[in-house]
């Protein structure tokens, strides 16, 4: 009788893991990516259903409430959010994937210490689990400006966080040797320590390559659990988490390397040099800081031969998009080509702008990767810089700079470059921007809403 | 007994080559729904959650089970909004695409 239960249900895991990983695959073209996600989100459904029937489960009550206290809450969660607020979502979300499985580890560890691969692997999800879960935290009240965004760097952090961590371990260490439930405090209490100290010293404009890292570091965690659990009564699940924790922890790592290179920096150097703490000395600028008038800046528009747009977390924070579309399409009207350069780590998580530029409806054809449209520069009359900074900053072509070997956006090479910024700060990095003091470069001060606003009435008025 | 686990670590390799494979070529347009749609499947956690629940003896078991359910769930629903949202503004710039 349960014999057939149980090869229905393992049946379904198969299903299920072959359609994420179809999903993941559609999820590499823009055509077929929606279909993808749903797809993954119906084996899903199906998987969760499934394990409700598994053999030998009770406390079915306290499972539905906790099933609908947090589905319901996650759903309405993310539906009502701000599109501007998904980096800070997917953060928080990675972070509840992260505690589950942390907290999945305890509960192996409280039901089945006596066996000793089990209660290891346990210890392993653990650990990863917590860093996951605390860091992402972090991330997500960076994100959200409930925290300030710069590096916090705590004196002789390199050493405190180093024995965090140790200590940590060893309690975890000391749960398999003595068997003794008392070190569970420790261990779960010293490593979501761990996870936020490892991401208080780590600035905003960095959060892309933490936020696909901590989505790598649930996926392996996940894994972890699954491989603790396998040896259970319900192993099936656990190969099921085993695969598709392992899916995420391959392709999040991927793209953590792929983030981390688009900066020319390792992955250890994002997390543990304290990047944009300091500043810059030492430097001085030639040239200066030319001001212009968004009628000016019009004018300049409407007679160039292109116009490319550079985005940057200045459009985000401004959320100046759907201005930004309307200048395109103002500048399209009147016959100019407006195209968009994207650097991959411009904004807060991998893809900001891309997200961003299609909420307000840009068709994506027209935005080009840094490596497609750099060397088309050199042949356009006008580059618009919409609150980036460091992407475009020519001082990665200086040695000795700390944006050193950044490559970047070379958008100097244009004829004329309006950088709009609301000050005269420097970049996230510390670092003057070259690029503002050439003779070429004009700023267009304001708010990135405001200013392109004005860019926008001044094209209409023009007829 | 400990067959499984190797059982799992094969399968576990595999996984690692597939999920390389399956995403290498991603574009950059792609990167945040792919980060997102990650994000969502390893909700699959939530299984795990249920399981850890389900066979839940004492008290402490199930208190702690009951966060790795309510966490579960929350990553499943709240992964799959957010990239079905993303995924959706790519459709809709698709079709308003160009000049209108």
């Amino acid at each position: 009788m349960s014999a057939w239960i149980g090869d229905t249900i393992d049946a379904v895991y198969v299903v299920a893991v072959l359609v994420f990983v179809l999903g993941l695959k559609a999820m590499s073209s823009p055509v077929t990516a929606r279909r993808g996600i749903v797809y993954a989100g119906i084996a899903m459904l199906i998987a969760v259903v499934v394990t409700f029937f598994s053999p030998g489960l009770s406390n079915f009550g306290l499972i539905a409430l906790g099933v609908a206290i947090g589905g319901l809450g996650g759903w309405y969660w993310a539906r009502v959010v701000k599109m501007t607020a998904m980096p800070q979502m997917v953060a928080m979300f990675n972070g509840m994937g992260g505690g589950a499985a942390a907290a999945i580890a305890g509960v192996e560890l409280l039901s089945s210490l006596s066996n000793t691969a089990t209660s290891s692997l346990s210890v392993a999800g653990a650990i990863i689990g917590s860093i996951s879960i605390a860091g992402s935290m972090i991330a997500f009240l960076k994100l959200q400006g409930w925290m300030p965004s710069k590096a916090i760097v705590l004196p002789a952090r390199q050493v405190v966080n180093a024995a965090v961590l140790v200590i940590g371990v060893a309690s975890g260490v000391l749960i398999l040797v003595t068997s003794n439930l008392f070190w569970l405090l420790p261990f779960y209490v010293l490593l979501l320590l761990y996870g936020i100290l490892l991401t208080l010293p780590i600035g905003g404009a960095d959060m892309p390559v933490v936020i696909a890292l901590f989505n790598a570091l649930t996926g392996i965690a996940v894994a972890l659990d699954g491989f603790a659990l396998v040896n259970g009564p319900l192993g099936d699940a656990g190969y099921a988490m085993v695969i598709a924790g392992t899916l995420v922890g391959a392709s999040g790592s991927l793209l953590t390397f792929l983030m981390a290179k688009a900066m020319n920096r390792s992955v250890s150097n994002v997390f543990f040099s304290a990047f944009g703490a300091t500043e810059e000395t030492g430097v001085t600028m030639k040239g200066s800081l030319k001001p212009i008038e968004a009628t000016d800046v019009a004018a300049m528009m409407e007679y160039a031969n292109q116009v490319i747009i550079a985005p940057g977390y200045g459009m985000a924070v401004a959320q100046a998009q759907g201005k930004v579309k309307e200048l395109a399409d103002l500048l399209e009207a009147k016959g100019v080509p407006v195209k968009f350069a994207i650097h991959p780590v411009a904004g807060r998580m991998p893809g900001h702008m891309n997200v961003l530029l299609a909420e307000a409806g840009i068709n994506y054809d027209k935005l080009f990767d840094r490596d497609e449209i750099n060397a088309e520069f050199p042949n356009t009359d006008v580059v618009f810089v919409i609150g980036a900074n460091d992407v475009v900053n020519p001082a990665a072509h200086r040695q000795g700079s700390p944006l050193y070997g950044m490559p970047i956006l070379d958008v100097e090479q244009a004829k004329n470059v309006i950088v709009n910024k609301r000050g005269q700060g420097k970049g996230f990095a510390g670092i003057e921007n070259d690029l503002f003091y050439r003779d070429n470069c004009h700023m267009l001060y304001g708010d990135a809403q405001t200013a392109v606003g004005k860019l926008v009435s001044a094209l209409k008025a023009s007829g | 007994m400990a067959a499984d686990i190797w059982t799992a670590l094969f399968i576990a390799l595999l996984a690692v080559f597939t999920g390389y494979e399956v995403i290498s070529r991603v574009p950059v347009l792609l990167h945040t729904p792919l980060m997102s749609g990650s994000n969502f499947i390893h909700g699959i956690v939530l299984v795990g959650g249920i399981v850890a629940l389900g066979l839940a003896t004492n008290p402490a078991e199930e208190a702690i089970g009951f966060i790795a359910t309510v966490m579960g769930a929350m990553n499943v629903t709240g992964g799959y909004v957010v990239t079905e949202r993303i995924l959706a503004m790519f459709d809709r710039s698709k079709r308003k695409g160009g000049t209108p």
